[in-house]
C-alpha cells in the first residue's frame, strides 16, 4: 500500500486508475479548446477578463490578502485553490465588487472597480455565487420564485426574462421541484439553483466560491456537468472558481494555488504536476508549502478485519422515522460488531443524521427498534448514555468556554472522580495535541483543532460506542487524516465501536464496512472493496453513484442551456422592476413565516385590545372603609355621600385604628374615613369639627386623584348640610370647569387614539427592521452588493410591503376603536387616513434606519423596540403633553413623528378636527419619511467593507 | 477497556448526582453569561441607570403644566391668582388672545385656559359671586384631572386670602384633614423607580432564560447535552438558577443602592422578604422564558412572542395603571399572572411594610404558577428538539 497521502475531499484516487469522473472532469478544458493553457500570466491574445494588481486586504490585524497580481484571460477557466482561510473568498469578493478595495487595482471586463460608475456598469455582466449552500438564495421562496427574483433584478422586462426560467429549470433537472421551497432542497439542488440564478442574466464572468463543499459526490458530479455544458455553449464566458478540493481543481485549464494571502503557484494542472514531480495536485500543493506546514504524511496500515463472531454493539431493526407525511428513515436495518468502524454514506438529507439521532435516543423512532449492546434504546435511560459518545455534524461544544472548561464540564457531568478526571484530561490533551490551546476559547480555534476537541470530549468517558455525524465536514485534509488515525486507533487498540457518516469516499475506504443510503433506505451494505467489485466499478465513488441510481436517484439529464436572450446594455438609475422584485420577495417571505405574519396582522389588534381596556387613567371603583365613632344621622349622611358615588365602593366598616392600619397595609382599601365622636352634634351646633381621611400614598398619582375626589364630596356634603339648615354657604367666587373634547373625561376616548399611534410605530418598525437584517444574517445581502439593484430600490422595495401591512392594521384598529371601544370619530376621516399613511411611511423608515445600524435580528428587534417605545410612550404627548417637557426629552418629542400623529389621531377622533385643521400636522409628519430614508441611504453600504 | 456498566444507584445517590449536575451546569451558565458582554452591559444598565432615568424622567404627578390666560379683568385679584401658579407644577401662565384659544388648544399647546370675566374683582368684592371659566383639554389624561383639582384649590385659596384681607370670611363648619399614609410626600419617583425595577426584572429574566435556550439550540449544544447523562430538568434548573441569581443580585443592588441610597426612598418593609418574593417570581419568569423558547423556531420568533406576551403581562400588572380601574374580567384574568401578584406584594412590602403574614398567599400563587410553567416547559423540551429536523 502506498504511503497515505494528504487527501482533499477524500478520494484516494492516486491508488487507482483514473475514475470516470476524472475523465469527465478533465473534459472542459479540452472541449473549450479556445482556452489557452496559460503559463503563469495572462494567456494568449485574448483580452483580459480580470486584472488584479497589488491587491492587499486586511481584517483588523489579520492580513487576508497580501499582495496578489493576477490576470485572467477572457473565456478562461481558472481554479483558485488552497486551504480554508487563505484569502480565496476575499479575492473573489473584490473581483465581483462585493468588497471594497483596500489597496491595489481591480479591473474586471475592462472596468475599474474602484469607481462606483464603472462598477454599476459592469456588475450586470458578473455573476457571483458566494460560499455556503444557497447562501444568496431565499429559503422561503420556491425554486421558480428564486429564479424569477433574480431575473427581475437584472431585467427591465420581467416577462421576457421570465420566459428563461423554464428552460433553465429544465437544464438543471429542477423542473419537478419548481414549486418546492428552497430550504427544503438538498445541498446539491441548492447549488444548482444558485447556478441557475446566476445564469439568468447571461453573465460574461461567472464566479463560484466553493460551490461543492458539503455536497454529496453524485450531486457534485451533476453540478460540474452542468457548468461544463454552460461553458460549451458560451465559450466567451470566463469561469473563476474557488475550491479547497484539489481533485476538482484538476479539471480547470489553469490552477492558481493560494496560501497565506499570496500566490504559491499558477499554471495548468499538468505543468504543476510536472514541475513538482508529484502524482496529483494535492501532493503538489503540499510540496510547495513551507516545510513546517506539510503535515507528517505517515501511513497507518489497515489492521486486521473484525472477527465475525465479535459481539454485536448496535443493531437496528426496521427503524423508521416519519415527520408528518415525510418518511425520513424507512425501515433501516443493520448490525454493527464491537470494534468495527461502520460508515454511512448517502446524498444530503437521505436520513443519515436522523438514524443516528434515533440511535442516541435524541429522537424517538416512529417504528422499529434500535438496540445498543442488546438493549433497546430508551431516551429516559441515563445510564446507557455513559457508554456512548456522540459528535454532531456542527461543532456543538460551548464556544464561550475554554478548551479546559469544556473538558472539565464533561468530566463532571459524567461523574468522573476529580483526580481521575485530571489524569484523563491530561492524557487526552496530550493525545490530541490540545495542550497549547487549553486556555483558549473554543470559538476562536481553527476548525481542525475544534474537531479534535470534539472527539476528545466524545471519548472522555471511555465510551464503548462512538456515533459520529459527518465529523470532518469542512475540515482541512491534513487535520482530517490525523482525525482518522485516532479513530482507527480507538477501534483497533481500544475496541471502541465507531459508527460514522461522511461524504468523503477516502474516509469510506478506511471503514470496515459501509452502507449506502438513499431516501431513507439502505441500498447496500458491505466492505468498501466488496461494494466496488459488486458494481464492477473502477472506484468506490463510481460504485456509490451506481448504487444511488439503483436506489432511485434521478439519472442525469442532458443539460442544454437555452440560447441567451438579447441582452440590453441599457441600465436605468432607478427601476420599478428591481424595486418590485424586492417588494414581492419580501411579501412572499412574510406570508410564509407564520409567526411573523401573525404578529404583522394580529399583533396590533391584540395589543390594542389589551391596552385599550387595560391602560386606563380613570381612577374609580376605589375601595374605602369608615371608622364611624359618631353613629348619628349626620355621620351616616356623610358616609352616604361617598357610598353613593360611582367612584367609590364601600367596604366593611373599620373596628378600630389598628384595623385601619392593617387593611390599608393589605391593600384592602385605598383610603379610610374617620369621623370623630360628636360629629353630628358639633355640626348641628356649629362647633368646629374635623374629619380625618387617610389615603394610601403608595401610588402617588392615584393618591392625588383620591385627594381631589374626597375634597369634592366633603364640600358637597357641607353645602347640602347648610342648605338643609336653611343657611346658604356662599363662596366669594367659583371656578367653572369645562372639560373640552371629552366631556365625560373618559380615559378610553383619549387612550384608544393614542394607542393607534403607538401601535403604528411599534409593530411596523420592528417588522421592517427584521426584513433587512434577515438578509444580512442569511447572507443574501450579497445580492445588494453584486447585482444592479440600487440602495434606494432596495430600501423602498423592503419598505413597501410593511407600509401595506401597516395601513391594513390602521383600518383594523380604526374598526376596533369605532365598534369595540365605541370611541366616536368626530373629525375628518380623510385627514386621519392621510396622516396614518405618511406616519407609517415614517415609522417603517425608522425600521430601515435601525436595520442598517444593526447586524443581527435580535439586535434589530430589541434595538427597534426600545428605540421606538421609549420616545413614543414618554415623549410624544401620551401621558405628558410635549409642551410640558424640557431639555432632551423635549427635543426627542419634537423630532419624533409620533408626536405629530398623536395629535392627528387624538385630534380627528376626540377633538373633532376637520381636514383643514389636520393638514399642518400631516405635512410635518410627511417630512419625516424622506429625512429618514436619506439617513438609511447614507448608512447602507453597497459594498462590504 | 470499555467501562463496566454502572450499577443502579440508590435514590439518595441519584439525587446527589442530579444536584451535582445542576451545579456543574450552573457554573457553565454563569461563565457563558460572563462572556456575553453585550448582555452583561444590558443587565448592568437595566439595574442602575435605567431605573434612575425612569424614576426621574416619567412623572406621574403634575409637572410643568401649561396654562393660557384670557384676562379680561386685569385686576389685582386676577394677577394674584395667576402669580400663584408656580413651578415645578406649572409653567408661568401665558396671556392669550381670545380668538386664538381654540387653535392653541387644538394643537395641544395649552392644557388649561383660564378666562377671567370683566369686573371679576369688583364682583367678588360686591359679593356677587362671579365665576371664572377654566377650559381643560380632557385628552391630556394624566394632567387634566390632577391639574383641574390643583388649579381649583389654588384659585379658592387665593380668592379666600383676598377676601379675608377685605374682612369677609366664613369658616367652614367641618374641616377636612387629609393624611397620606406610606409615602407622605407623594414622591412619584419612588413609585416609578420601583415599578421600573419590576418591569426590568420581568423583561430581563424572561429574555435571558429564553435566549439562553435558543442560543444553545442554534449552536447545537443542547442536543449535545442530551446525549450526556443529564436530564432535561437539570438543564432547565441550571438555567433558571443561573439567570435568577444574576437578576436577584442586580435587584438587590438596585434597591439598596439606587433606590435607597441615591434616591432616598423610604422602604417601609423588609428588603430580604421582598427578595424572597422576587426569587419565587424569577422562578416563574425563567420558566416562562424557557417555555416561550420552546415555542419559537428562532431568535426573532422568540422576540416577537416575547412582545406579544410579556409586554401586556407587564403593562396590565397594576404597576402602570391601577388594577381596580380595569374591566372586571380583565382584573380577574390578571390575577392569574404572577406579574400582578409580584406588583401587589412588592407594593405591600416596600411601601406599606407588610410582612409574611400578609403576603404569603401571593408568594404561594407565584410559586404555583411558576411550577406549572416549569412542568409544561419540561414536557415541551423534547418535542422542541425533535421539531428542529
Amino acid at each position: 500500500m502506498p504511503p497515505r497521502a494528504i487527501r482533499r475531499r477524500g478520494r484516494r484516487s492516486e491508488r487507482r486508475v483514473p475514475s470516470v469522473r476524472e475523465r469527465i472532469v478533465n473534459t472542459p478544458s479540452e472541449r473549450s479548446s479556445g482556452t489557452p493553457a496559460p503559463s503563469g500570466a495572462a494567456g494568449g491574445g485574448r483580452p483580459a477578463a480580470v486584472r488584479l494588481a497589488g491587491i492587499r486586504h486586511r481584517y483588523g490585524d489579520t492580513t487576508a490578502v497580501d499582495g496578489i497580481d493576477l490576470t485572467i484571460a477572457e473565456g478562461a477557466s481558472v481554479a483558485l485553490v488552497g486551504p480554508d482561510g487563505v484569502g480565496k473568498s476575499t479575492l473573489l469578493g473584490l473581483i465581483t465588487g462585493a468588497k471594497r478595495i483596500q489597496a491595489g487595482t481591480v479591473e474586471v471586463l475592462g472596468a475599474d472597480l474602484a469607481t462606483r460608475r464603472q462598477r454599476d456598469l459592469v456588475q450586470p455582466r458578473i455573476a457571483f455565487m458566494p460560499q455556503g449552500l444557497g447562501r444568496n438564495l431565499y429559503p422561503n421562496l420556491t425554486v421558480a420564485e428564486n429564479i424569477a427574483f433574480f431575473a427581475r433584478l437584472f431585467g427591465e422586462n420581467a416577462d421576457a426574462k421570465g420566459a428563461r426560467v423554464a428552460p433553465l429549470l429544465a437544464a438543471t433537472g429542477l423542473t419537478p421541484f419548481a414549486g418546492r421551497l428552497m430550504r427544503k432542497l438538498s445541498g446539491g439542488m441548492k447549488q444548482k439553483l444558485g447556478l441557475c440564478c446566476s445564469l439568468v442574466h447571461d453573465p460574461d464572468l461567472l464566479v463560484l466560491d466553493e460551490p461543492t463543499t458539503g455536497v454529496d459526490p453524485l450531486s457534485r458530479r451533476q453540478f460540474w456537468d452542468f457548468v461544463e455544458t454552460i461553458r460549451a455553449d458560451r465559450p466567451q464566458l470566463t469561469l473563476l472558481v474557488a475550491t479547497s478540493d484539489m481533485e476538482e481543481a484538476a479539471r480547470f485549464g489553469r490552477v492558481v494555488m493560494v496560501d497565506e494571502g499570496r500566490i504559491l503557484a499558477d499554471d495548468s494542472p499538468a505543468a504543476l504536476l510536472e514541475r513538482t514531480g508529484q502524482p496529483n495536485l494535492e501532493r503538489a500543493f503540499i510540496s510547495l508549502l513551507p516545510e513546517d506546514r506539510r503535515g507528517d504524511g505517515d501511513g497507518a496500515e489497515r489492521s486486521a478485519p473484525i472477527p465475525d463472531d465479535a459481539p454485536i454493539a448496535i443493531e437496528s431493526r426496521g427503524l423508521t422515522r416519519r415527520f408528518g407525511d415525510f418518511v425520513a428513515v424507512d425501515h433501516v436495518s443493520f448490525k454493527i460488531r464491537r470494534g468495527e468502524i461502520f460508515g454511512f454514506l448517502g446524498s444530503n438529507g437521505c436520513g443519515k443524521s436522523t438514524t443516528m439521532k434515533m440511535l442516541t435516543g435524541l429522537l424517538p423512532a416512529s417504528e422499529g427498534e434500535a438496540l445498543l449492546f442488546g438493549v433497546p434504546v430508551d431516551p429516559a435511560d441515563i445510564e446507557t448514555r455513559r457508554r456512548v459518545g456522540y459528535m454532531s455534524q456542527a461543532f456543538s461544544l460551548y464556544g464561550e468556554l475554554t478548551v479546559r472548561q469544556n473538558l472539565e464540564l464533561h468530566a463532571r457531568l459524567f461523574s468522573l472522580e476529580e483526580d481521575a478526571a485530571a489524569r484523563r484530561i491530561a492524557k487526552l490533551t496530550d493525545d490530541f495535541d490540545l495542550t497549547e490551546h487549553l486556555d483558549a476559547l473554543s470559538d476562536g480555534l481553527p476548525l481542525g483543532v475544534r474537531q479534535r476537541l470534539s472527539l476528545a470530549v466524545a471519548i472522555l468517558h471511555d465510551p464503548e460506542l462512538l456515533i459520529l455525524d459527518e465529523p470532518t465536514s469542512g475540515v482541512d485534509p491534513v487535520a482530517r487524516d490525523g482525525f482518522w488515525d485516532h479513530l482507527q486507533r480507538l477501534s483497533r487498540e481500544e475496541g471502541v465501536t465507531i459508527f460514522v457518516s461522511t461524504h468523503f469516499m477516502g474516509e469510506a475506504e478506511r471503514c470496515d464496512r459501509i452502507s449506502f443510503m438513499h431516501a431513507g433506505r439502505v441500498i447496500a451494505t458491505g466492505a468498501p472493496e466488496e461494494l466496488r467489485q459488486a458494481q464492477k466499478a473502477a472506484s468506490l465513488e463510481e460504485a456509490f453513484i451506481a448504487y444511488m441510481e439503483m436506489g432511485g436517484r434521478e439519472a442525469e439529464t442532458d443539460a442544454r442551456l437555452p440560447p441567451p436572450a438579447a441582452t440590453s446594455a441599457h441600465r436605468s438609475s432607478f427601476s420599478w422592476s428591481r424595486l418590485g422584485a424586492y417588494a414581492w420577495r419580501e411579501t412572499l417571505e412574510l406570508r410564509r413565516d407564520p409567526v411573523r405574519l401573525a404578529f404583522a396582522l394580529l399583533g396590533t389588534a391584540i395589543l390594542m385590545i389589551i391596552f385599550g381596556y387595560g391602560i386606563t387613567l380613570d381612577v374609580d371603583k376605589l375601595r374605602f372603609a369608615v371608622l364611624d365613632r359618631d353613629q348619628t344621622a349626620e355621620s351616616r349622611a356623610y358616609i352616604d355621600g361617598f357610598a353613593h358615588s360611582t367612584y367609590f365602593v364601600a367596604e366593611a366598616p373599620l373596628a378600630d385604628p389598628a384595623d385601619l392600619d392593617r387593611r390599608l397595609k393589605a391593600n384592602d382599601i385605598a383610603f379610610a374615613i374617620e369621623l370623630p365622636p360628636d360629629f353630628g352634634a358639633d355640626l348641628r351646633s356649629g362647633r368646629p369639627t374635623e374629619v380625618l381621611v387617610t389615603i394610601d400614598g403608595a401610588m402617588p398619582f392615584r393618591a392625588e386623584t383620591i385627594q381631589g375626589y374626597v375634597q369634592q364630596v366633603h364640600l358637597q356634603f357641607l353645602q347640602q348640610a347648610a342648605q338643609e339648615a336653611g343657611r346658604s354657604l356662599t363662596t366669594a367666587a367659583s371656578l367653572e370647569m369645562r372639560y373640552r373634547y371629552n366631556q365625560s373625561f373618559k380615559s378610553v376616548d383619549a387612550m384608544v387614539p393614542a394607542v393607534i399611534a403607538l401601535m403604528l410605530i411599534f409593530i411596523p418598525a420592528i417588522l421592517t427592521a427584521l426584513g433587512v437584517v434577515t438578509e444580512k444574517e442569511l447572507g443574501s445581502i450579497t445580492n445588494l452588493y453584486v447585482t444592479p439593484v440600487t440602495k434606494l430600490e432596495f430600501l423602498l422595495g423592503k419598505q413597501a410591503p410593511y407600509v401595506a401591512v401597516a395601513v391594513f392594521n390602521f383600518f383594523v384598529m380604526v374598526g376596533l376603536a369605532l365598534f369595540l371601544f365605541g370611541v366616536p370619530l368626530k373629525g375628518s376621516f380623510l385627514g386621519l387616513f392621510l396622516g396614518a399613511v405618511v406616519y407609517v411611511l415614517a415609522t417603517t423608515a425608522i425600521g430601515l434606519v435601525s436595520s442598517t445600524l444593526t447586524n443581527t435580528q435580535v439586535a434589530a428587534l430589541f434595538g427597534t423596540a426600545i428605540g421606538t417605545m421609549m420616545p413614543a410612550t414618554q415623549f410624544s404627548g401620551l401621558l405628558q403633553p410635549v409642551a410640558t417637557l424640557e431639555g432632551a426629552a423635549w427635543a426627542v418629542g419634537t423630532f419624533f413623528p409620533t408626536t405629530y400623529f398623536m395629535r392627528i389621531s387624538v385630534g380627528a377622533f376626540t377633538k373633532g378636527l376637520g381636514f383643514m385643521e389636520l393638514v399642518p400636522f400631516i405635512l410635518v409628519t410627511a417630512a419625516f419619511w424622506p429625512a429618514l430614508l436619506l439617513i438609511a441611504h447614507l448608512i447602507l453600504r453597497k459594498q462590504e467593507t | 477497556m470499555a467501562a463496566p456498566a454502572p450499577q443502579r444507584l440508590s435514590l439518595g445517590a441519584r439525587l446527589a448526582a442530579r444536584v451535582n449536575n445542576v451545579r456543574h451546569l450552573l457554573v457553565k451558565e454563569l461563565i457563558s453569561l460572563w462572556r456575553d458582554r453585550a448582555l452583561l452591559i444590558l443587565v448592568l444598565y437595566a439595574f442602575t441607570a435605567a431605573i434612575y432615568i425612569q424614576a426621574n424622567g416619567m412623572k406621574h404627578d403634575l409637572h410643568r403644566a401649561t396654562i393660557g390666560v384670557v384676562d379680561e379683568d386685569n385686576s389685582a385679584l386676577s394677577h394674584a391668582i395667576l402669580d400663584a401658579f408656580l413651578p415645578p407644577r406649572f409653567q408661568p401662565p401665558v396671556s392669550l388672545d381670545p380668538g386664538r384659544v381654540d387653535k392653541e388648544m387644538d394643537a395641544a399647546r395649552y392644557t388649561f385656559v383660564l378666562n377671567f370675566p370683566p369686573d371679576f374683582q369688583s364682583d367678588v368684592l360686591a359679593g356677587r359671586s362671579p365665576s371664572v371659566q377654566l377650559l381643560i383639554d380632557a385628552t391630556a389624561l394624566m394632567q387634566a384631572g390632577l391639574g383641574a383639582t390643583d388649579i381649583s384649590g389654588i384659585f379658592q385659596q387665593e380668592v379666600n386670602r383676598f377676601v379675608s384681607r377685605t374682612g369677609r370670611d366664613t369658616p367652614a363648619p367641618a374641616e377636612l384633614k387629609i393624611r397620606v399614609a406610606f409615602n407622605q410626600g407623594l414622591e412619584s419617583s419612588w413609585f416609578t423607580g420601583t415599578m421600573g425595577l419590576i418591569t426590568n426584572i420581568t423583561m430581563l429574566s424572561v429574555l435571558l432564560a429564553g435566549a439562553a435556550l435558543i442560543r444553545e439550540r442554534e449552536h447545537g449544544t443542547l442536543e449535545h447535552l442530551l446525549v450526556l447523562p443529564v436530564h432535561p430538568s437539570e438543564i432547565m434548573l441550571a438555567k433558571i438558577f443561573a439567570n435568577g441569581t444574576v437578576i436577584l443580585l442586580g435587584s438587590t443592588f438596585s434597591i439598596v443602592v439606587v433606590l435607597k441610597m441615591v434616591m432616598g426612598m423610604q422602604i417601609a418593609g423588609s428588603v430580604p422578604l421582598f427578595l424572597v418574593g422576587t426569587a419565587l417570581y424569577l422562578f416563574f419568569t425563567a420558566a416562562l422564558g424557557i417555555f416561550l423558547g420552546t415555542l419559537s423556531g428562532s431568535m426573532p420568533q422568540f422576540g416577537l412572542l416575547f412582545f406579544l406576551i410579556v409586554l401586556p403581562m407587564n403593562m396590565l400588572s397594576g404597576g402602570f395603571t391601577p388594577l381596580e380601574s380595569m374591566p372586571q374580567w380583565l382584573q380577574t384574568a390578571m390575577q392569574a399572572s404572577p406579574s400582578t401578584q409580584f406588583v401587589a406584594f412588592a407594593q405591600a412590602i416596600l411601601y406599606r411594610g407588610a410582612g409574611m403574614d400578609t403576603v404569603w398567599p401571593r408568594f404561594l400563587a407565584t410559586f404555583a404558577i411558576g411550577m406549572l410553567f416549569f412542568m409544561v416547559a419540561l414536557v415541551r423540551f423534547r418535542k422542541f428538539l425533535a421539531a428542529q429536523q
